[in-house]
């Protein structure tokens, strides 16, 4: 069937079956291969892809159903030669090894710095009126979606944290 | 022409001279804006024209023959293009890692539940996956044992007795004797497996994700009965191995016959169960160490006795006791291992195959012995370091074990441990653990070329980067040796066109890739001082200019054509003469929780010595992941078999549980300054095992401290603690 796409500003009409995903919509019609598949359960946040500015598994979500929405890939948020902030801290901070897990990571924290901006509270937040500050442990607890199997984990956080303390000065 | 160099003797510490000052230094990769960004092209993502897309056919069997498929239900089906079942070139499961040879191969035959034993091909992936899964065969089935632990076929794998340990432990002042169980593990890299085969003609070039590409090449070509010459292999990304990506895959011969047979280029990507399914898992393990040791705790003897599985006609057995040849003294050792043959999918290498899960039961045993003896964990360690070889009795080359503890123990706090479950905060015990750290070391052969030319160097190899960071450091030794900045070297690794590599493996390839662009390096160094009219000693290479005395030229201007070199490292008598390992401590502070049994880790930090580091930033990576797999080995992870047909029934990241962010704190990790001489002429050791290497014990050495429960089976669940802590009520 024929879905409009609007991918990182673009717009792209594709003629596909109802049961392809965004993922693979993504990856295999586009040709935006940024986004990963690891496990194509929803379990490991490789595929991560932002929503009208929501973090989503896009591999539980099917194409046909993206007809009016605004969907934002890595490649949307930096390439190689106009890295976004947050990209680069991620170099800086070795937040990564392979790289396979890296895009999730990434498009996962962004949206999860701004949720932090709203003020949005998580599982280890002292209290659901007040998140506090957004320390290491609320990091992990929002980024315990994305698996990094070479456990870049540290330096993925430190990355994140960076990017959040420089986003509040700027 | 290659030059080939044997590690015959000790080399001079020329790293230490050169005047690039850049190894060692914590440079970031020279591909992080291509995965930071998304843009690093793994197998799957090959840009190639025409592409058909291949979904393997698992058994449904455990063991038996295929007797017939119904190809015809299916051939119709919308995009269907081929259907390859029953092919006798079909490997039964991935090689294990430098085989170079096929796997066991035929076709028909299935000997563990969910063998990949076809595949079938569509235009587009979810035709192609739907066909696979309404695809129906017919089976004879055959009755098929799966259980290790009453296995009726097994094998002594393992069998090495020094002096009398049955003698030590009579006269032993205190003695540990105790059984150990470690569950099996995935190794789980975050890309599944994948290959694209493209066809030209009698060549085929295979876009894969492997780690050893030499090994992979002669690999496939054996498996699809066709000549070296015309397989090339291209794996310039890996999304993490970890041992899995070793030996040519399943998915890789599949799409090699399927690509053949119709004339376009085929994909096959491993769903994330099938990896669970048919990729090589680390085997369980059931160990038994007896300790005994003096009145002061000192060694008078070690057993080491473990019970492994594998398929039938697998050669590989985890090398369990690896660590404990070498780390600890006593003069009566026993070593055992039993290998059961059974039909669960087939164990192979993942990372630190042996230490992994044999230090833990090692290490384990360590912290009994020091409760049973009285003696601080730490010093019962540093009691019981040898002075050479228990076994061979060879020097070490270099160890720093005894200044890892003292170093970690210091900045840890280890003084502020307290006796067990004296530290009790609310519902939650705290509690300090300490493992020591050991990976051998191997050098391998290894070969690479470098070009200079008048503005930047060129470096080839079929090495790969499967995240630990090759691309770093290679640039980084040719930037060194030949006086360019790093970003003027570029690396080109994974294509079996270029010269032939160690691979990823066993922690041995940056030494041995390593050496192999110091070697060629240092040959093109040669060159640079003929020219300028000196000795290779007298030269001085830096941002591009050489210098002999008072004399200096740019390198732009010193030569108008470009110089290349292939060299090839070897090992020699150097292994002989002395023995190479890296060493370390581990040290956890936990938390456990009195009514639920929930273990956090809350502070964790490794001091690692493990010669010269090629690049701190990338190694400290390494270890940050090593150390995490080892909160995974303590805490969580477990691939369960089915009890009846074998098969591992936690087969997705949702049931074998990975550490996730929130498992994990920031982790401190420390160098200490090391060169080891007799290892190769750059002195480096392998790293990305090290920081797994005890790691897991040091977590339950730590659950015991804090709530008084040894934990002996492996991960530590909750229930495990749980049934420990009600024996305190």
């Amino acid at each position: 069937m024929d879905v409009t796409l609007s991918v990182n500003g673009e717009t792209h009409k594709l003629d596909i079956e109802p049961r392809v995903t965004l993922l693979d919509a993504l990856r295999d019609r586009l040709g935006l291969t940024g986004s990963k598949k690891g496990c194509d359960h929803g379990q490991c946040g490789a595929c991560t892809v932002l929503v009208n500015g929501r973090r989503v598994n896009s591999c539980l979500s099917l194409a046909v159903m993206h007809e009016d929405d605004e969907i934002t890939t890595i490649e949307g948020i930096g390439m190689p030669d106009d890295l976004a902030r947050l990209q680069q801290d991620f170099v800086e901070c070795d937040g990564y090894q392979c790289g396979y897990c890296t895009p999730g990571q990434i498009v996962s924290a962004t949206a999860a710095i701004e949720e932090a901006k709203l003020g949005w509270p998580s599982y280890v937040s002292p209290s659901l009126a007040d998140m506090g500050e957004l320390t290491d442990e609320e990091i992990a607890e929002r980024m315990s979606g994305n698996l990094c199997r070479c456990s870049a984990y540290p330096g993925i956080r430190q990355a994140i944290a960076r990017a959040a303390e420089a986003e509040d000065k700027a | 022409m290659t030059r080939t160099f044997r590690m015959n003797e000790v080399q001079p510490r020329l790293l230490d001279e050169t005047g690039q000052g850049i190894i060692g230094a914590p440079l970031v990769r020279p591909e992080g804006h291509l995965k930071v960004s998304g843009q690093a092209t793994y197998a799957a993502e090959a840009k190639v024209e025409n592409l058909a897309h291949g979904v393997l056919v698992r058994a449904t069997i455990t063991k038996g023959r295929v007797l017939r498929v119904d190809e015809a239900g299916v051939r119709d089906m919308p995009g269907v293009l081929a259907v390859h079942m029953t092919d006798e070139r079909m490997i039964r499961n991935p090689a294990q890692g430098m085989m170079g040879e096929s796997p066991v191969r035929d076709g028909k035959y299935i000997e563990y539940l969910g063998q990949p034993i076809g595949v079938v091909v569509a235009d587009t992936f979810e035709q192609a996956r739907d066909a696979a899964q309404r695809l129906k065969l017919e089976y004879s089935e055959e009755e098929a044992e799966v259980d290790p632990d009453n296995a009726s076929e097994t094998e002594w794998t393992d069998k090495e007795d020094y002096g009398d340990i049955d003698m030590a432990m009579d006269k032993a002042a205190h003695s540990v004797d105790e059984e150990y169980i470690t569950a099996a593990h995935v190794a789980g890299a975050m890309e599944p497996h994948a290959a694209i085969a493209v066809w030209e003609g009698d060549k085929v070039t295979l876009h894969g994700s492997c780690q050893l590409v030499q090994f992979n090449v002669k690999e496939l070509a054996d498996a699809l009965n066709i000549e070296e010459e015309n397989v090339r292999i291209l794996s310039p990304y890996i999304g993490g191995g970890f041992g899995s990506k070793l030996g040519i895959s399943n998915e890789a011969v599949a799409a090699a016959i399927a690509a053949k047979d119709l004339g376009r280029p085929v994909r096959v990507v491993m769903s994330r169960q099938q990896v669970f399914d048919a990729v090589l898992r680390r085997t369980e393990t059931t160990q038994r160490i007896r300790l005994a040791a003096e009145a002061d705790g000192t060694l008078l003897g070690i057993e080491h006795r473990d019970r492994v599985s594998n398929l039938p006609n697998e050669g590989f057995s985890e090398p369990t006791n690896q660590a404990t040849h070498f780390l600890y003294g006593g003069a009566n050792r026993r070593y055992r291992q039993e290998t059961a043959r059974i039909h669960r999918n087939p164990s192979g290498s993942v990372r630190a195959p042996g230490e992994a899960v044999g230090m833990v039961a090692l290490e384990t045993a360590m912290d009994e012995l020091a409760e049973a003896s009285g003696v601080d964990p730490v010093e019962l360690r540093l009691r019981n370091i040898p002075e050479t070889h228990p076994e061979t009795g060879l020097p070490y080359s270099a160890r720093m074990l005894a200044e890892c503890l003292k170093d970690g123990a210091s900045s840890f706090g280890w003084d502020q441990r307290q006796s067990p479950r004296a530290r009790r905060e609310g519902d939650w015990f705290t509690g300090m653990g300490v493992a020591s750290a050991a990976r051998m070391n191997m050098l391998l052969p290894s070969e690479a070329r470098v070009i200079l030319t008048p503005t930047g160097a060129i470096v080839e190899t079929d090495m790969t980067d499967i995240g630990t960071g090759t691309y770093a450091i290679l640039g980084q030794i040719a930037g060194e040796m030949l006086g360019l900045p790093r970003e003027l070297v570029e690396v080109r690794l994974g294509d079996s066109s270029f010269p032939k590599a160690a691979g990823s493996g066993g922690s041995f390839g940056a030494a041995s890739s390593g050496s192999s662009v110091f070697l060629a390096c240092k040959a093109i160094r040669d060159q640079i001082a003929d020219k300028m009219g000196c000795g290779g000693d007298d030269l001085t290479l830096s941002n591009g200019l050489a210098r002999c005395g008072n004399v200096e030229k740019k390198l732009e201007d010193l030569i108008d054509s470009d110089i290349v070199e292939v060299a090839q490292i070897k090992p020699g008598d150097t292994r002989k003469e002395a023995f190479s390992s890296g060493f370390g401590a581990h040290f956890a502070e936990v938390a456990v929780h009195a009514w639920t049994g929930e273990v956090r880790v809350k502070r964790m930090a490794g001091t690692f010595a493990a010669g010269r580091i090629l690049n701190e930033r990338t190694a400290r990576s390494q270890c940050w992941g090593g150390m995490i797999w080892g909160i995974g080995t303590a805490l969580t992870e477990a691939a369960e078999h089915d009890p009846r047909r074998g098969h591992i029934i936690t087969r997705d990241f949702a049931n074998y549980h990975m550490p996730a962010h929130l498992d994990v704190p920031q982790l401190d990790v420390k160098f200490l300054e090391e060169r080891d001489d007799y290892a190769n002429p750059i002195q480096a050791k392998g790293i990305g095992e090290l920081g797994i290497s005890g790691a897991g014990a040091a977590v339950t050495n730590a659950i015991y401290n804090a709530c008084g429960v040894r934990i002996r089976k492996f991960p530590a669940h909750p229930d495990v603690v749980l049934e420990g802590l009600m024996a305190f009520d």
